[in-house]
This record gives structure tokens, C-alpha cells and sequence, in this order.
């Protein structure tokens, strides 16, 4: 049991005329290894909520632990939680200030007072991890291209070796050869390194194809926590709340309503396709027969 | 604990203070500061603190909101105080503890000058509290329009005003996001000696002039973009017009005017 949070609200600006609650009364668990498409409307408390997972914010009442332990409780490592606690904000590369690619994402390992060599080892390692070639080490990172920016931010908490990655919207902005190259990168990681993947994104379409679990979030509040064929078949309430399932997920209710029996929970193009193409194998051998 | 500052920030609450003309308010307050020095009795600090304290319940403000502006001023005034208080040379000597004395004459003074900036500030920050500093910049604007005529580029410096105030907020919730980032990474900004903690803003002052310049070109760009030029013959969609509450404030701030020096005047000092 990784991160667990026990009935956990939070209050903007308490008191004042700008007083809103973000979150409201979030009870979730997280489990150790899982991908998690975390997904909701501008607004709806997403980043609040990461934001608790690693100590940043204190929940205005409730509790959040992690590995059994009370993270805001008096004498709690707040530096050891945030190493393990990876957080990549959204918009990473306005964090960026050192003078060369490779010191910058050296600043979070040598923040954890370790030795040069180590800390020199996980940049090497975090750079190689997200696809920037050696030849930009020594470059400055305002140089760099905006999705080459983001791949070194998100280098520079990768260095940290976190257990916990969370990504706030890491796609917003780019283009979509470039989303689907960072996506890819993501995954690669979650796997290698077998570390628990948070992606927070208000897109279905992004987060579907890599996810194993979706926690879709409403006006502070938790809608829908489940895998995401499940989560898609209330597709209609998603609309409600202005979001909505993949394309594939109307495509296949379509082909239902002209009376195609295809499967209406595939998630990606590539179920959909083996749906239809399993179906009108069948279609074809019925009419040789 | 950076959205703690509280002085200069506006405070929707849609009361009629709100409502008001930017320039009756400009004008309102500059008439009250000035009013400040009009009289030197008690019955003088009572009026001034009644109307005050008509306008803040009229604003819809709630007090403890305001009066939480003053702790960033809380040193300057303990000076102020501090100073009168043992300072003051006069002939009713009250305590004497070595060659520090104090004088009835210094209590007095150290009072009344505690209570006049008190208010002082109170009243100023009201104005901020009710107004725009878009609404704000609009009023001054028109009320130094007369020096467009000896060629002063009114318009100019009121652009540059509120563009600036406008990025105040903006430049606030990006240093609270740079450095949420960077804690993220295990920046630490709270311990060790002086040095270390200059050193350590520097992960947060490279990322923040870099968003500004961007900003602020960005700006610039979307200015160019639809066709500004500067002040000249560029129109309001929402022109100042005076209204008929704004001759009643008016009006109110010529009895007040009056009542203090009336009670100046002919109330026995105290």
C-alpha cells in the first residue's frame, strides 16, 4: 500500500471572499506498480489533489499515507517523501534555470545530499531515459526545442529515482508526434522500472491507450474509479460532466445501434479494429457457407 | 504564504462603495488624507474614525480583512510610536528610568500619531479593497487629463500602471508554481545560513524573469497585434460618467469635511 488518502478535503483561501473547496472528502488508495489516468475537468481539483500525494499542500481536514505513514504528522522527511514522490508540474520546462542541460537535471539528486558520482550517474541515466542524445548534455536548455524542454524537465525528477511518478497534463502543448513520443516514453518507464505511474490529463484519448486504471474526478469529488473499459461504458454521464470517452467507444455504440453486434467496451483504435474485423470474418464466412 | 498579502488587493463584495466613481474615490481619499492634519483634538479622531468606520461597514468589507493590511506596516508604526513616546521634550514629566523620560506631552503625541496613521492606512487601503486597478487607473487617467496640454503622455503612464498592478497577481501565483516545482525536486528554501538561502533563490529567479520577459513579450505582441498605438484618439467602451451617487458621496465628503473642522473649532480640546 503505497498512498492512501483517508477522507481528505481542501479549502482555497479560508475565510476570505474567494473561499473554495477544492477537494471533498477524497477516500483512494493507490497501490504499488499501478498505471493511473487520472482525468477531469479544468477545475475539478486534479492538481489539488496531486499535489497532497507529496506533501506540497496539507489537506484542510483527513489524512494521506504514504507506506502507513502519516505524511503531515510532526517529524515526517518531507525531502525523503518528495525523492520518492516524483512530481512533474505542468508545464515543467518553466522550472528549468541551470546554465547547461545536464547540471539542471542534476539539481534534484544533489538536493538529496548524495555522491557526485551517483548524482552524475542518474542525470546520464534520467537523460538517456527520456531520448536526449549526448550532444545536448552541455547545451543550455533555453536553447533546446519546447518538447526537448519538457523531456529534460522531466528528466530532472526521473534523476530522483522516484517510487511515485505523477505527471500533471505532460502532453499540453505539444504536437501529436511529440505527445505520443513522451506517452510511449512514460510507459517504457512504468514498465522497466516498475514504479507506480499517475498521468493526470482531462483527454481519454491520451490516457486510455496506457492506463490499467482511471479515477475521473468532478467538482472535487471522485466520479468514476475503475479500469477503463468500465469506467467508458458511463460514457453518457462523462458527457454530463464535459468530458467524454474515446471516439472508438461512440464508433462501436454506432455500429450496435445499425445492428452490428460488435463488443461496445473497446478502448483503443487497435481493439476496435479486431472487433470489427472479427465480426465481418464471421459476416463473410456465414455468406460462403 | 505568499497569497497572505492582503494591502492593495481588491475585495468583490458589489456594495455601493464598489459602485462608485473611480474618481470620487481617488479624490475621497486624497480629501481624507488631507483631512488628516486638519485638527488635533480628540473630538476630531472620533469623527474621522465614525465616518471611517461608516465606510467600511458600507463597503461590506469585512474588518478583519482590512485590518489585516496593517501588519505589513506593524514596524513603521511601532517606530513612529516609539519615537514620540520618548522623545517628545515638555514639562509634565510622567516616568524617568535613566535618561530615557516620558512626558505627558510625548504619551499624547505618540497616541494621536499611532491612531492618525492607523487610519491613515486603514482609509487608503480601503480604496484599493473597492477598486479595480483597472477602474483605478481609468480615474486617474481622466483626472490628470489636464496635463495632455503641456504634452505629459497621461494615457501612456496609465497603461504602464495598470499593466503593471495587472501582472502583480500573475507574477505572485507563478513564483508560488516555480517554487512548488523546485520543492518538488527537494529545493529546501527554509534552512541553513543566510548564504544558502540566497543561493537557493536562484532556482527560483532564473525561471521567474524568463516567464516575466516571455510574458511581457507576449503582451506586447498581442498589443501590436490589434492595432494599439498609444492614447491618441482611442475611445472607452465604458466611459467615467458621475452619477447620482456619486454627488451624494460628494456631498457626504463635504458634511465630513465641515464636521471636522467644526468640532475642531468649537468641541473643547482634549
Amino acid at each position: 500500500m503505497a498512498l492512501l488518502l483517508d477522507k481528505v478535503s481542501y479549502i482555497y483561501g479560508g475565510g476570505t471572499a474567494y473561499e473554495k473547496q477544492a477537494l471533498k472528502n477524497i477516500t483512494l488508495d493507490i497501490p504499488d506498480g499501478q498505471f493511473i489516468g487520472l482525468i477531469g475537468h479544468t477545475g475539478s481539483g486534479k492538481s489539488t489533489l496531486i499535489q497532497h500525494l507529496n506533501g506540497l499542500m496539507k489537506p484542510t481536514s483527513g489524512t494521506v499515507y504514504f507506506n502507513g505513514a502519516d505524511m503531515n504528522a510532526e517529524g515526517f522527511q518531507k525531502k525523503e517523501l518528495r525523492s520518492k514522490v516524483g512530481l512533474v508540474f505542468q508545464y515543467p520546462e518553466h522550472q528549468l534555470f541551470e546554465t547547461t542541460v545536464l547540471k539542471d537535471v542534476q539539481f534534484g539528486p544533489k538536493n538529496l545530499n548524495l555522491p557526485q558520482l551517483e548524482v552524475e550517474l542518474r542525470a546520464y541515466d534520467a537523460l538517456k531515459m527520456v531520448g536526449i542524445s549526448e550532444d545536448l548534455y552541455d547545451a543550455s536548455p533555453f536553447e533546446l526545442s519546447g518538447g526537448q524542454k519538457r523531456r529534460v524537465a522531466i528528466a530532472g525528477v526521473l534523476a530522483m529515482k522516484p517510487d511515485v511518478l505523477i505527471l500533471d497534463e505532460p502532453t499540453a502543448g505539444l504536437d501529436p508526434m511529440g505527445r505520443d513520443e513522451i506517452l510511449d516514453q512514460i510507459e517504457k518507464i512504468h514498465k522497466e522500472r516498475k514504479i507506480t505511474v499517475i498521468l493526470v490529463s482531462h483527454s481519454m484519448e491520451d490516457v486510455a491507450k496506457y492506463v490499467d486504471r482511471i479515477i475521473v474526478m468532478n467538482k472535487g469529488g471522485i466520479a468514476f474509479d475503475g479500469a477503463p473499459k468500465k469506467v467508458f461504458t458511463h460514457y453518457k454521464e462523462l458527457e454530463q460532466i464535459g468530458l467524454a470517452a474515446p471516439s472508438v467507444t461512440y464508433v462501436m455504440h454506432d455500429l450496435n445501434q445499425m445492428r452490428i453486434p460488435v463488443a461496445t467496451d473497446a478502448t483503443t483504435v487497435e481493439e476496435a479494429k479486431q472487433e470489427i474485423l472479427d465480426w465481418w470474418r464471421n459476416v463473410r464466412e456465414r455468406i460462403i457457407r | 504564504m505568499i497569497r497572505d498579502i492582503t494591502i492593495g488587493q481588491y475585495y468583490p463584495s458589489g456594495s455601493i462603495i464598489h459602485r462608485l466613481d473611480p474618481r470620487i474615490k481617488l479624490i475621497g481619499t486624497i480629501v481624507y488624507i488631507v483631512s488628516m492634519f486638519l485638527f488635533d483634538t480628540f473630538w476630531g479622531y472620533l469623527v474621522t474614525g465614525l465616518f471611517l468606520f461608516g465606510i467600511i461597514k458600507a463597503s461590506k468589507v469585512p474588518l478583519k480583512y482590512i485590518v489585516k493590511g496593517l501588519k505589513s506596516v506593524i514596524i513603521l508604526l511601532l517606530f513612529t510610536v516609539s519615537f514620540n513616546l520618548f522623545l517628545t521634550p515638555g514639562e509634565h514629566e510622567l516616568v524617568r528610568i535613566g535618561f530615557i523620560k516620558i512626558t505627558a506631552e510625548g504619551l499624547r503625541f505618540a497616541v494621536y500619531m499611532g491612531l492618525r496613521l492607523v487610519l491613515l492606512i486603514l482609509g487608503s487601503s480601503l480604496m484599493t479593497f473597492t477598486t479595480t486597478p483597472n477602474e483605478l487607473t481609468d480615474g486617474i487617467e481622466r483626472l490628470l487629463g489636464f496635463l495632455k496640454v503641456i504634452h505629459v503622455p497621461v494615457h501612456e503612464v496609465a497603461m504602464m500602471m495598470s499593466i503593471a498592478l495587472r501582472f502583480i497577481p500573475i507574477l505572485l501565483e507563478e513564483t508560488d508554481k516555480i517554487m512548488k516545482a523546485q520543492q518538488a525536486r527537494g529545493a529546501d528554501f527554509e534552512t541553513g545560513n543566510l548564504i544558502r538561502r540566497a543561493k537557493a533563490m536562484v532556482p527560483i529567479l532564473v525561471p521567474l524573469f524568463i516567464s516575466a520577459f516571455r510574458r511581457a513579450g507576449d503582451l506586447a505582441m498581442a498589443m501590436e497585434a490589434r492595432c494599439y498605438r498609444g492614447g491618441k484618439g482611442r475611445t472607452k467602451m465604458k466611459p467615467l460618467k458621475y452619477k447620482g451617487k456619486d454627488m451624494m458621496a460628494f456631498c457626504v465628503l463635504a458634511v465630513y469635511i465641515l464636521a471636522i473642522l467644526g468640532v475642531d473649532r468649537y468641541f473643547p480640546m482634549i
